[in-house]
């Protein structure tokens, strides 16, 4: 083929302007599929809000309700636990709870509407395992420990210093539906 | 071979079609490779025995597999129980998982001591460290698939590790995950990237492995170039060809393999706990945590990297930072002479560092962390990087010993 009389600004100009819409093309077919990874419909359906009747837990005990596949635990604090709170928080990284995640309403000392009951996502901020309830000294430490990098957290869910996890325990929406009955999930409408 | 051959019969009726003998002879029997490999140079053809196993043992588990959250767990053991030679199949596959990575290891230490990373083979290195890469996304989706306690949890932890990018982590976690937690929904995307999508990618990036080392040809022990000096037809004075040579050759390393491979799956296939985790048996449970969580032996040494930090972005960081840099080495070592038998006594000594620091983060990644253990972490961890800076610093003006010309 001859290149005689071939206009190369001409010529560029068209390979560009293909390669462009080549590319726009290819990107935008690239969304749907990048989108069918997020959650569907019915995994978020099933982030619906949960209760739990809290009338029957004896003091010290924990319970774990699954909320959106996730652990969370309800345990109900007896006062010598309660007591704990405010002892550890020289040792605490955030102990008021400016750095982590929980409604307004749980942004306290206790980390909790009543204070008896915390309710609390029992996944580590460090990584995502499920640290174990220890409501007894062991091995110096009372509160919870989370088994696979040693992260501690305090009977508030509240995180010490010194260990791989970054912040405190995160408090999901909750609201006491009844004065028995606790309802995650959800916001109390006020 | 002279072209007229070619032409005559099914191989000459083929011939003129598809470069057959063409490739044949350039790849296999006219591929000279250096005279003097040792046992060192069986792990790359051992490599390809193992993608080939385990594609096919692959093939055979999907055909009983069921990706399934609630299927999953009891489909493997139905694998194990109910069908025929299921249980064969099945070890074939996950102490081939291992098996894998003790070759490629083995097969990146090769490189590191003879400089087989160097001017002129960095593509070949980076080849070959993309396939490390894929290697290892490929053994971590499969080994959620049997759904058990270890395979949710070590995924769980895994994927959380996106969670530490700032600003975007947490819905990129989520988009991974596809749900709010690991479920079935993440089983069969994964179970997808297994059996399709890394295989693929895996086997694709193998081929341009081996294209870019039978471009440049193969380092070996010597370190010396065969191709500087050659014969009146061109081929290296030093160099043989691959088949018949090193065909037979690799046959006697993959008989030795064979027996040692063959006395794992068929005696110990859990390697006691360390192929196949015990909590890996009692079906995956988002509610608990296992006492002890630990990756499959070959992720050790980079989960106890991870652990050595104490803050969870920089941990994050270190750990990707530790395969990042293997992919900079070329660059990094700024020496010219290839291999250690005439480089200067500190690269012998900061190779031992490195292998003693990784062999060491093996062994803490696998054990419940202690403060002590933490502290041997760090200094491993330290030992590790300082491998790289060490290399980087003495290759600046490397005192060496005289390389030969020729191998003799």
């Amino acid at each position: 083929m001859s290149s005689d009389g071939v206009d190369n600004n001409r010529r560029r100009f068209l390979t560009a302007a293909t390669v462009v819409v080549g590319a726009v093309g290819a990107v935008t077919v690239a969304v749907p599929f990048l989108k069918s990874w997020s959650p569907s419909a019915r995994a978020k359906s099933a982030g619906a809000p949960v209760e739990f009747d809290i009338s029957k837990m004896e003091p010290g005990q924990q319970v774990v309700v699954k909320w959106r596949g996730k652990p969370v635990w309800i345990v109900r604090r007896d006062t010598n636990i309660l007591a704990t709170l405010s002892n550890v928080e020289g040792e605490l990284s955030d102990p008021s709870s400016d750095e982590s995640i929980q409604p307004e309403y749980a942004k306290n000392e206790a980390r909790s509407i009543k204070p008896e009951f915390l309710v609390v996502e029992g996944v580590c901020t460090h990584l995502g395992c499920s640290p174990t309830y220890q409501p007894e000294v062991v091995a110096g430490f009372q509160g919870f420990f989370c088994p696979c990098h040693g992260s501690k957290f305090d009977f508030a869910g509240r995180v010490y210093n010194g260990v791989p996890a970054p912040t405190n325990l995160p408090v999901p929406p909750h609201f006491y539906v009844s004065n028995d009955v606790i309802r995650i999930g959800e916001d109390g409408t006020v | 071979m002279s072209n007229d051959n070619k032409n005559n019969g099914l191989a000459g009726w083929i011939d003129q079609r598809f470069p057959m003998t063409k490739m044949w002879e350039e790849h296999i029997s006219k591929y000279y490779a250096p005279k003097n490999f040792n046992f060192w140079y069986f792990f790359g053809s051992l490599a390809l025995l193992v993608l080939v196993l385990q594609i096919v043992t692959g093939i055979f588990l999907t055909m009983h597999y069921k990706p399934d959250g609630a299927e999953a767990f009891i489909s493997v053991e139905h694998i194990m129980r109910d069908v025929d030679w299921g249980w064969l199949i099945r070890y074939l596959h996950s102490t081939g998982a291992s098996a894998f990575f003790v070759i490629i290891y083995l097969h990146m230490f090769r490189g590191l001591m003879y400089g087989s990373y160097q001017k002129p083979r960095e593509l070949i290195w980076i080849f070959g460290m993309c396939i490390f890469l894929a290697l290892m996304a490929e053994a971590f989706m499969g080994y959620l698939l049997p759904w058990g306690q270890m395979s949710f949890w070590g995924a769980q932890v895994i994927i959380s590790l996106f969670g530490a990018i700032p600003i975007v982590g947490d819905d990129l976690t989520l988009w991974i995950r596809g749900d709010f937690v690991i479920s079935d929904a993440t089983l069969n995307r994964f179970f997808a990237l297994h059996v399709i999508a890394v295989p693929l990618v895996l086997v694709m990036l193998v081929v341009m492995h081996v294209i870019a080392l039978h471009e440049v040809g193969s380092n070996n022990p010597e370190g010396i170039e065969i191709k500087k000096h050659k014969d009146e037809n061109g081929k290296p004075l030093d160099g043989i060809p691959f088949h018949p040579y090193y065909s037979v050759k690799d046959l006697v390393g993959v008989v030795v393999f064979l027996i040692l491979f063959s006395t794992v799956v068929f005696f110990m296939p859990e390697m006691g706990g360390y192929f196949l985790e015990h909590a890996n048996f009692i079906p995956a449970n988002p509610f608990k945590t296992p006492e002890h969580i630990a990756p499959v032996w070959y992720f050790t040494p980079f989960y106890a990297i991870l652990r050595a930090v104490p803050h969870k972005l920089s941990g994050v960081l270190a750990m990707f930072a530790a395969i990042a840099i293997l992919f900079l080495l070329p660059w990094i070592d700024r020496g010219k002479v290839h291999s250690i038998r005439y480089r200067a006594n500190s690269f012998r000594w900061l190779l031992t560092m490195l292998v003693i620091s990784f062999i060491g983060l093996g062994y803490l990644g696998a054990l419940p962390p202690t403060e002590l253990r933490t502290f041997f972490a760090q200094v491993f961890s330290v030992g590790y990087f300082g491998f790289f800076l060490g290399i980087w610093w003495i290759s600046k003006n490397e005192k060496t010993k005289p390389v030969p010309e020729r191998i003799l």
